[in-house]
């Protein structure tokens, strides 16, 4: 199924959910309301027709400009060869989405991950912890207003100092 | 560090009382090809849960993104995976391309698929190598570093580097292929093969490997799905799809080749003897892509002209590359200026380390080493 149908479908079925699609692009996507993030999973995953039952990239990205943070989800069908690209924008301030690791297991890590470098957070996830920042690191370093530390457990980090 | 139920518990008032230990692996450890880290809740020998602890290789590589330019960050992209680099600037250059509308040449295809098979061969026999040798037999992992050896002389070749080879540049290649480089792969595939069957006759058929790796860590067709498992650990549990035939990319389409999957030969489906299987199979599939590529590979420029500031129109693109390890997911945002706004790359080892702490409960602690071996972890791909 191509981008337009599954986005008419999905229209169809979760009408103001659904708040825009665009398929003028290379990767035509649909942003989606937050809140509805793992209703809409679910439904993609379980309707015969669509069966997404992958969940092949999950991506944030800061916005600094437009004020929110984006979410990304790569969906992948291996039985109907297709794909589907959902974004949910949380404003910056209070990053907020449903967790969807009861949909997918992959979307664990990748949720941590995000956490970890982008500081959204899954509601409901089972273990949201830090996963490549060490544990007592301050910030999320994917944000573009995260000032790099000038030391880290007495390390300096700055290059003039490595000169000296 | 202190994870939740990782205190001693006494099971009391079964008569035999047993006291579970919390053990760390790591994060040196020979077997975990990088470093990585597991806590280990075990009763006797038999693992109750792993849990693993990774970032230790963490290098901030999708930041460096943001601060390099699309050019520059080529190198850094060889780092993601340096057992099977090509994959990465293969990746970073495909999605590139398609930010910028750029054509790569013909040539620049067949060179890049030329060098990203070599590399696949590469990758497949240092997995398959120190995989046996975790389990602990040293022979077979000279006999496939010796072969390894020789794929490293002939990238050498291609591009002067033996591991992080910068080889690909965004619209083809950086060099066409050195003179006489077709009889030097051709010779050395004609002598790869009967290579593969006395490893076949040393390993394959072997007791004693067999009885290390059937039935270990079966992971069925689903569960691999769910935790998106890619590449041979999810054709090794009987899914057979591979990026490189359903989502054709590069010359793919031009080239024939067989998809093998698990057949579950020493015991069940996608166990750690069939993920052993599929990768000797697939470094024979990658031998018959490389000596199609060199009866079709046509004359021509080998890179595209591009400008030296790239500067791609604002928006994003993903597109999926079938690495060594599965399915290298790109995924790059371009806000109009020559940085890159954004870049991830979702990896096949950071999916395969997720599944541990899943499929680790009732082995014995010394399947571990089996697991992180026959799922082809490295550490860096993980931790980026």
């Amino acid at each position: 199924m191509d981008a337009a149908s599954i986005h008419s479908r999905l229209r169809d079925k979760f009408a103001d959910k659904i708040l825009s699609v665009e398929e003028s692009v290379k990767d035509p996507f649909a942003v989606v309301d937050g809140a509805a993030i793992r209703e809409l999973c679910t439904y993609l995953r379980d309707d015969e027709g669509l069966s997404f039952d992958v969940l092949t990239n999950q991506a944030g990205v800061d916005y600094k400009a437009e004020g929110h943070v984006e979410v990304v989800y790569h969906l992948y069908s291996y039985k109907h060869r297709h794909y589907v690209i959902l974004k949910v924008r949380v404003p910056r301030d209070a990053a907020e989405i449903p967790s969807v690791e009861s949909v997918w297991k992959a979307a664990n890590w990748l949720e941590r991950e995000i956490f970890d470098l982008l500081g959204v957070h899954f509601v409901d996830h089972p273990d949201l912890r830090r996963i490549l920042m060490p544990e007592d690191w301050v910030g999320h370093p994917l944000r573009k207003d995260f000032v790099e530390p000038e030391e880290y457990h007495g390390i300096n980090t700055t290059r003039e100092s490595l000169l000296r | 560090m202190s994870i939740a139920g990782f205190e001693v518990e006494v099971e009391r008032g079964t008569g035999l009382e047993t006291e579970q230990m919390t053990l760390n692996m790591g994060p040196q450890h020979p077997s975990t090809h990088g470093v990585l880290r597991f806590v280990i809740k075990a009763d006797g020998e038999v693992m109750r849960r792993a849990v693993p602890d990774v970032g230790y290789l963490h290098r901030s590589i999708e930041k460096i993104s943001e601060k390099v330019g699309y050019h520059g960050f080529m190198p850094y992209t060889d780092r993601v995976d340096y057992v099977a680099a090509m994959f990465c600037n293969q990746g970073w250059g495909m999605v590139t391309e398609k930010l910028a509308d750029i054509e790569v040449p013909k040539r620049g295809e067949y060179c890049r698929v030329i060098a990203a098979e070599l590399n696949r061969i590469a990758s497949h026999l240092l997995s398959v190598g120190t995989m046996i040798l975790d389990i602990g037999a040293i022979t077979p992992f000279f006999h496939s570093f010796r072969e390894r050896e020789k794929i490293n002389d002939l990238l050498e070749e291609l591009c002067g580097a033996r591991l992080t080879y910068n080889y690909m540049r965004i619209g083809g290649v950086a060099w066409d292929l050195p003179p006489g480089y077709e009889e030097k792969v051709l010779g050395f595939l004609g002598q790869l093969e009967p290579m593969l069957d006395e490893f076949h006759d040393l390993v394959t058929e072997n007791t004693l490997f067999r009885g290390r790796c059937s039935n270990v860590a079966a992971i069925p067709g689903e569960q691999a799905v769910a935790y998106n498992l890619v590449g041979p650990n999810l054709r090794a549990s009987g899914v057979r799809y591979d990026v490189r035939r359903d989502e054709p990319y590069s010359v793919y389409p031009e080239l024939e080749f067989d998809v093998p999957v698990g057949t579950g030969a020493a015991g069940s489906v996608g166990d750690s003897f069939d993920r052993y299987a599929v990768r000797i199979a697939e470094i024979k599939e990658s031998m018959k892509i490389l000596r199609q590529c060199f009866r079709q590979i046509p004359d021509g420029p080998v890179v595209a002209k591009v400008p030296r500031k790239l500067k791609p129109p604002e928006g994003d693109a993903q597109i999926r590359v079938e690495s060594a390890r599965g399915d290298m997911s790109w995924y790059a945002v371009s806000d109009g200026t020559e940085f890159p706004y954004r870049c991830k790359v979702r990896t096949g080892s950071f999916a395969a380390m997720s599944i541990i702490e899943d499929i680790s409960p009732g082995l014995m602690l010394a399947d571990l080493v089996t697991v992180i071996a026959s799922l082809d972890i490295v550490a860096p791909e993980v931790d980026r």
